[in-house]
């Protein structure tokens, strides 16, 4: 349960455009008759993404409404899950995991990377507002560790070097490639692989 | 070393592509209608007697906890939830199910639900994994394509239908009945058990929840027979694991190996060795995050299976093997845990919402040399308050790793905090002490 702030300056409306309709209805049809709340964590991510990554209050309120659910309800979830950005990131939103298996690592070189290349507070935008970044717990990559996520695509087997390459990249509006950066292409050992050779030379 | 016709997972590190013509080529869904024609009795009673136990962190029998589902249908629809809601710290075998063997998982669903009597399987997937969750989608495609799930599954007259269900970030919800909660659209915040969710789950109607690992396996175990699982590993800890390792080794990596393997053979063969030598190793944490870490005069001899972790004063968990070396500042590991922990926690009982924040920051203290020795033995106490007195397991699992800590490496801690807030000389103190506390007869 994180404490999070909800941006002063508020759009006037919100509304799903076509695209967005058509991926919620087709959520909504995955749940039983009268069970239409479930959709309500798919509703608010796809709000997101139509909304440049972060959610309006006007959102949920518009979500409440088509799910016939009190708004209450949708700002408790909202509020409570925290990959639900409740004030605008920058387009390219970093998310560098610190936890424990990371932070053995070197989880805080990237840190330092970031609060030297991007902004020196978390959740600020850089320079030229494309950047933001933060501490974030537990990704679910610890064999690929250090590692980040930027938007939806992880960049594993980092050092303050790669990430500086991948900051640089992005400052000349290029994508950098995600995955691992040590050459491999999953959690294989590398240079060490003793299992499942057969696969490999298959 | 296992052998590796043994290893479950043959596409564990994506050597030939996960669709479904290649994962035809690894034996999946061969013979799938055979093992359905043989009924539900035979598969609970072969899955029971392989002694398979979920992989998601308990341990539970699977075929005990399939048996629990009400042998008809009644008035409510049965559930199966799949638990991919994998957020503990050291854990990411997983992910590699989702995007390298999912034609496993997904035919294992089909299994378990036509074993629990369920049309609809709902797939939890944490948010973050959402390429994963992709290549999912697409493996669930091809196969109502091929008509191995949907309406009349392989001809065998049973429907099934599977959704995947993204989360939002929280660790909480990879607890079963959080899990439940956030699947019905709120918070995610655990339920009071009983009522068990095999009776009372999702939407209120009967629920079985298994985690990918434990689900994925299921059809390689039918296939091979309950022999072959249960000869591997020993009674009672039976089959092959995915090991992940990671911290402080050389090549940290996922691996599926043999129940009981020796950790250090794990560590030493796998993983390439702990950094600067396994002289050099300072503790292990055996299970992903929540479970106690044991020292290096533990891991020496240490067997990997949940008998012989319980034996140790921990547990396997999730087989997350977070190593940690010397060149690590052990106190400092430990903080950061806890405030995962404090960042996680859900916030509805107090024990734990108060207590994971007090760890924290009487860690923190101690890692920065500024506590008194009296407050180990008080941090001891609050992990003991909080154990035990919540709704859910995560009070044990945030009290847990730190009791960890303190019972193995008390010492270090006590030797870096030696503050003394209580001033001993009584001489030549400036006015502004308060004079009361000096005068020792008036104590």
């Amino acid at each position: 349960m994180s404490i999070k702030k909800i941006h002063k300056e508020q759009p006037e409306t919100f509304k799903f455009n076509d695209k967005s309709m058509e991926a919620a209805n087709k959520i909504v049809s995955n749940y039983p008759d009268g069970k239409q709340q479930s959709a309500v964590m798919a509703l608010l991510y796809i709000a997101q993404r139509q909304n440049d990554n972060w959610i309006p209050l006007k959102a949920m309120k518009y979500i409440a409404k088509f799910l016939d659910m009190p708004y209450i309800k949708v700002y408790e979830v909202a509020t409570f899950y925290s990959m639900y950005n409740l004030s605008p990131v920058g387009k390219y939103f970093f998310q560098v995991c610190t936890t424990t298996p990371c932070m053995l690592r070197g989880a805080y070189d990237l840190v330092k990377v970031c609060k030297n290349k991007i902004s020196e507070k978390e959740n600020v935008l850089s320079d030229d507002g494309k950047i933001s970044w933060m501490e974030v717990e537990c990704l679910g990559a610890c064999v690929n560790a250090p590692m980040m996520q930027v938007n939806e695509d992880y960049y594993e087997d980092l050092n303050d070097k790669k990430m500086e390459e991948i900051i640089e990249t992005i400052y000349q509006n290029k994508i950098p490639k995600p995955g691992s950066y040590s050459g491999r292409i999953s959690t294989e050992p590398v240079n060490n692989r003793k299992t499942l050779l057969g696969n490999k030379n298959a | 070393m296992l052998k590796d016709e043994d290893r479950i997972f043959q596409n564990l590190y994506n050597d030939s592509g996960a669709d479904i013509e290649s994962a035809k080529l690894r034996n999946d869904w061969n013979g799938t209608k055979e093992i359905l024609e043989k009924g539900r009795e035979w598969i609970i009673n072969e899955v029971k007697s392989s002694e398979l136990r979920g992989r998601g962190g308990a341990g539970f029998p699977t075929g005990l906890k399939w048996s629990f589902a009400p042998k008809e249908i009644g008035s409510r629809p049965h559930y199966l939830v799949i638990n991919a809601d994998e957020s503990e710290p050291g854990t990411c075998k997983d992910r590699d199910i989702l995007r390298f063997e999912p034609h496993k998982l997904i035919e294992g669903c089909l299994i378990a639900s036509y074993a629990v009597n369920a049309h609809k399987c709902y797939i939890y997937i944490r948010g973050e994994y959402f390429n994963e969750g992709q290549k999912l989608q697409t493996a669930i495609d091809e196969a109502y394509k091929n008509n191995l799930i949907g309406k009349n599954a392989l001809n065998s007259g049973w429907d099934l239908d599977i959704y995947i269900h993204y989360g939002a970030g929280a660790y909480i919800c990879g607890e079963e009945t959080a899990l439940l909660e956030s699947l019905e659209g709120k918070k995610g915040q655990p339920r009071l058990k009983p009522p068990f969710p095999a009776l009372i789950g999702l939407y209120g109607c009967p629920t079985i929840i298994n985690n990918v690992e434990t689900v994925a396996a299921v059809p390689t175990i039918l296939r091979r027979g309950a022999k072959w699982f249960s000869s591997l590993g020993r009674p009672k800890n039976t089959g092959t694991k995915i090991y992940c390792i990671s911290g402080n080794v050389n090549n940290p990596c996922n691996v599926e190996e043999e129940m009981g393997v020796p950790l250090k053979e794990l560590i030493e063969t796998h993983a390439g060795g702990v950094v600067g030598g396994w002289d050099n190793l300072k503790a292990v944490i055996p299970g992903g995050s929540s479970m106690p870490m044991l020292p290096k005069e533990i891991c020496d001899n240490m067997k990997m299976d949940f008998d012989a972790c319980v034996e140790n004063k921990t547990g396997l968990g999730t087989a997350g093997i977070v190593v940690i070396n010397n060149d690590q500042d052990i106190i400092k590991c430990m903080a950061r845990i806890a405030r995962f922990y404090k960042h996680e926690s859900c916030g509805q009982c107090t024990p734990c919402r108060e207590g994971s924040g007090w760890m924290w920051r009487m860690l923190e203290r101690m890692a920065a040399g500024e506590a008194t020795p009296d407050e180990v033995d008080m941090l001891f106490d609050v992990t003991k308050q909080i154990e035990g007195h919540t709704i859910c397991a995560f009070g044990e699992g945030s009290s847990w790793p730190v009791q960890g800590l303190i019972r193995h490496f008390k010492d270090e801690i006590l030797e870096r905090n030696k503050f003394d807030p209580v001033v001993k000389k009584n001489k030549n103190i400036p006015y502004l002490v308060d004079q009361h506390l000096l005068e020792k007869e008036n104590a």
